[in-house]
């Protein structure tokens, strides 16, 4: 009785859900409307779960003084100073120390992240792009056009941008739609596995 | 005598004839003969010709709150005196007065939807199953031209949308595919499935990190819990903490997600109870770190780097920081098994990673890591699936190029 | 090992010591590099140009500061050339980490315009599960934000009478940079019926091509190349993308050279075995 109510649920609100889509009446209509509402709740109290989750956590290595707990450390002060400063309306203000924060700490730190990423493509292509077979000679050949649309080449740029706009327009919409199309496929059957309660892996065990 | 008479005649006749003309230039101005439409009389402008043919009805495949009008084009629209420049809906409830303007089209257009509002406090509530009228006017410059009023209609809701058939019969045949192997699998028939290499290495990846007393590092995605990449990556995290559970090899599950974070703690466990190991399951070793993007990616990389992987496996939805993680466990020397349904992630994680898994074999994996028969029979499903579609598309190609209109219609969804 | 090996297996540092200095020394060096105007950029610029005053426009800022580099001179050049033209604007925050951001650029080019927050812009800010939100907007954008950013009620505007959902919009012009285009394109558009555009980062834009044939979106602007583009159509003073197309066109040919210099090394030493 414990596995079958939840799957029943399951069933409930996947066979609803979907029956809504191709059923345009009203009442079907005001059901999903509230459904997504309650979603947005439901989602508003799991992050509780997720703060104690990471408190808990954070607290242990730093009482133990695990291997890196200064890391934790400043993961706490890092989630109580901005609960703190940010819980009132009035620190979105501009020039409240909640927004300064965010501006000259937190968005900087982003925007460092977000840029390792020219560096690691960088070394990634260095690395993976070599002609070692037909196929790999195809994938780098086609990268170097993509990549040369970009660069100003003088008469050349308008035949590589012929090029270019052939590659993106035909082959790499025909693989794109067919990985769509199949991932729209396993989409399908894997709901219906949850659906169905024959996937049941994520309900966990006694 | 003679010259009085025709003197008299004649100022008679000028006087027929005034009143003539009098009487005939007050009957075209103001004539309302029942049927006749109205014309405005703002300018000395002439009025464009009416739409005629006004006929209302309710808008298909909808909840219940609209309607469709239509109209035969007025005369002046396009041709004649080509003045029309647009044509106002009106509708009312009561079909000789209260007539208000619902919408405006421009000229050559004879049809609108007046969608209205289902809830009663808004402005432009449109009840169902209530009659209302319709009238249609040809503008010209300041001037214009009423149709005569419709025949009553009223909206309704449909129970089921017909321009999603063709949706609802490939959902059906695809469901049809699923149960059908699911069947087939239950009574013992052998499905083969190909092999995929990024499955096949897992194991191999869980035996390196046994042999060298690192830990596992498992990376669910930064997807939500109703993304069904997540949901795939949690099945195939139940599959890899059996295996883990069973070489005793630590497993780290760092999660961007509460709710994810929560039914990867049951996964992990269940993964656990499978390999009869209950009390080898540590709770902390899924965690939850933070939802921002890069935020956990810093986090993640530093367990990396800290822990030094021996394996990193990446299942899920991925974002700009898929390269940012492989890159970095390529430089903690981990080996990597990848997967997404994000295509455009795909190729970051092919050149930085051992494995990948592409698309459609993340969801197949935890089949193959199973083996049970019926999620066996689900892949089987999608595999006949797609081969419909393709020849769904070869025909599809035939009949366009030759003109088989009927074929493409068929396909043809209208939300 | 010999020269052509060490060609071949460079350590990455090198790597990413070139890749430092040819992104930080064309910031000093003043030039700049052609840009030539693609169709699917061009008709985004012609849609925004044939809007009229008091038609109304919804513009997604569903980024986060990391891709601001790249998609904050799009949102700014269109959003620019809408307050010109008397364009009344709703605008959408759905990236959890963007509405603050986005009420940054909402209040500097509103300030620029002398254009009010009710009256000719709506800043409705940011909810939780943006596909959710995209489908709540399409029956009507109360349901999921009753009030805006500032907590004014929406019925209490003057531009939001009258204004239920997408119906009342001319378009939806989108800047993403993640999942949700996919949402605007299949909600939106696919069952809404309103015109998508996208303003997507220059990873995502060969994904969103596909999306272009089948009319799906009526344009598209791809990255930091897809922003200077629409700057050089819109002709404004202030061009961010147009000035940083020079790093990037440095960056690719830095790319391009390591893995020539790679495969060079690959058959060179393959050739000596």
């Amino acid at each position: 009785m414990r596995w079958q109510i939840p799957l029943l649920i399951v069933l409930l609100c996947g066979v609803v859900v979907a029956v809504q889509y191709f059923v345009p009446l009203e009442e079907l209509e005001f059901i999903y409307e509230n459904a997504l509402d309650w979603i947005i709740i439901t989602g508003v109290f799991a992050m509780m779960l997720g703060l104690w989750s990471l408190f808990r956590v954070s607290i242990s290595k730093v009482q133990n003084k695990a291997p890196g707990w200064g890391y934790n450390l400043i993961t706490l002060a890092g989630l109580f100073g901005m609960l703190f400063l940010g819980y009132r309306v009035e620190s979105l203000a501009e020039g409240s120390l909640f927004m300064k924060l965010f501006r000259y700490v937190y968005i900087p730190i982003q925007a460092t992240m977000f840029s390792l990423l020219a560096f690691y493509v960088a070394s990634a292509a260095y690395r993976a792009f070599r002609a070692r077979t037909v196929v790999s000679t195809i994938l780098l050949a086609t990268a170097l056009i993509i990549m040369l649309r970009m660069i100003p080449l003088g008469f050349l740029s308008n035949w590589n941008q012929v090029l270019a706009n052939w590659i993106l327009t035909v082959p790499n919409m025909a693989a794109k739609r067919a990985i769509a199309m199949g991932v729209g496929l396993g989409m399908i059957a894997t709901a219906l596995k949850i659906v169905l309660g024959i996937e049941r892996a994520y309900m966990g065990r006694d | 005598m003679k010259e009085k008479l025709v003197f008299g005649n004649k100022v008679l006749l000028i006087f027929f004839l005034l009143l003539l003309f009098l009487f005939l230039g007050i009957n075209i101005t103001f004539a309302q003969e029942a049927g006749e439409a109205k014309a405005s009389v703002d300018s000395l402008a002439q009025a464009p010709a009416p739409p005629t043919n006004v006929v209302a009805r309710d808008a298909p495949n909808d909840n219940g709150h609209a309607l469709v009008v239509t109209w035969t084009l007025s005369p002046d629209d396009g041709a004649g005196k080509n003045n029309v420049v647009s044509y106002e809906i009106l509708r009312s409830d009561n079909p000789d007065t209260g007539f208000v303007v619902k919408g405006v089209v421009a000229l050559g257009i004879s049809q609108y939807e007046d969608k209205g509002a289902k809830e009663k406090g808004d402005k432009n509530y449109l009840p169902s199953h209530k009659d209302f009228y319709y009238r249609v006017r040809a503008r010209a410059d300041g001037i214009f031209s009423e149709s005569v009023v419709s025949a009553p209609a009223y909206a309704y809701g449909q129970w089921f949308h017909f321009g999603k058939s063709p949706i609802f019969i490939g959902s059906v045949i695809f469901t049809f595919f699923v149960v059908l192997f699911i069947n087939m699998a239950k009574k013992g028939k052998e499905l083969y499935v190909r092999p995929i290499a990024g499955i096949d290495a897992v194991d191999e990846a869980i035996g390196r990190a046994t042999e060298m007393g690192r830990p596992i590092l498992y990376i669910v995605g930064l997807g939500s819990a109703a993304d069904l990449g997540t949901i795939a990556s949690l099945t195939i995290l139940n599959r890899v903490a059996k295996k883990v559970a069973e070489y005793q090899t630590p497993i780290l599950v760092p999660c961007a997600d509460p709710i994810v974070m929560t039914v990867a703690q049951e996964s992990v466990k269940a993964g656990y109870y499978d390999a009869g190991r209950p009390d080898a399951y540590k709770e902390d070793s899924v965690w939850y770190i933070t939802s921002m993007q890069f935020a956990y990616v810093s986090a993640v990389n530093g367990l990396m780097l800290r822990e030094r992987t021996a394996t990193n496996i990446y299942m899920g939805v991925f974002y700009a920081e898929s390269l940012l993680l492989a890159e970095t466990g390529n430089v903690a020397g981990s080996i990597q098994i990848s997967g997404t349904d994000q295509v455009a992630q795909i190729p970051f994680f092919v050149a930085a990673t051992d494995y990948t898994l592409i698309g459609e074999e993340l969801y197949a994996a935890s089949a193959y890591l199973g083996k049970e028969p019926l999620l066996l029979g689900a892949i089987k499903a999608q595999d006949w699936g797609k081969i419909l579609i393709m020849i769904s598309l070869v025909l599809g190609v035939l009949a366009a190029s030759f003109h088989f209109d009927f074929f493409v219609k068929l396909f043809q969804v209208k939300m | 090992m010999s020269f052509y090996e060490k060609m071949m297996t460079l350590d990455r540092r090198w790597v990413y010591l070139c890749v430092g200095i040819a992104v930080a020394v064309p910031l000093f060096v003043p030039f700049t590099v052609p840009v030539s105007v693609t169709p699917e950029v061009r008709s985004v610029y012609d849609f925004v140009e044939s809007l009229k005053e008091g038609d109304r426009l919804f513009i997604a800022i569903d980024y986060d500061p990391t891709v601001m580099a790249e998609l904050q001179p799009m949102s700014l050049t269109i959003m620019r050339q809408c307050f010109a033209k008397g364009v009344k604007l709703i605008i959408s925050a759905l990236h959890q980490n963007g509405p603050g951001m986005a009420e940054q650029l909402v209040s500097l080019v509103s300030k620029e315009f002398d254009k009010k927050s009710g009256v000719d812009y709506c800043y409705l800010g940011y909810k939780p599960y943006p596909g959710l939100t995209i489908l709540a907007m399409g029956q009507n954008f109360r349901i999921p934000f009753p009030q805006d950013y500032y907590g004014v009620s929406l019925d209490s505007m003057p531009m939001m009478q009258g204004v239920r959902n997408y119906d009342q919009v001319k378009a939806i012009i989108a800047m993403e940079a993640g999942w949700v285009a996919d949402s605007w394109i299949r909600d939106a558009n696919g069952r809404y019926k309103v015109p998508v555009a996208l303003g997507v980062t220059g990873v995502m834009a060969a994904d969103y091509f596909q999306y272009l044939p089948s009319k799906q979106i009526f344009g598209l602007m791809g990255g930091l190349k897809g922003a200077a583009e629409y700057e050089s159509l819109a002709k404004q003073k202030e061009r961010q993308a147009t000035g940083r197309m020079k790093v990037q066109t440095i960056a690719h040919i830095m790319v391009i050279i390591f893995i020539v210099i790679g495969n060079v090394g690959f058959f060179m030493s393959k050739r000596k075995k």
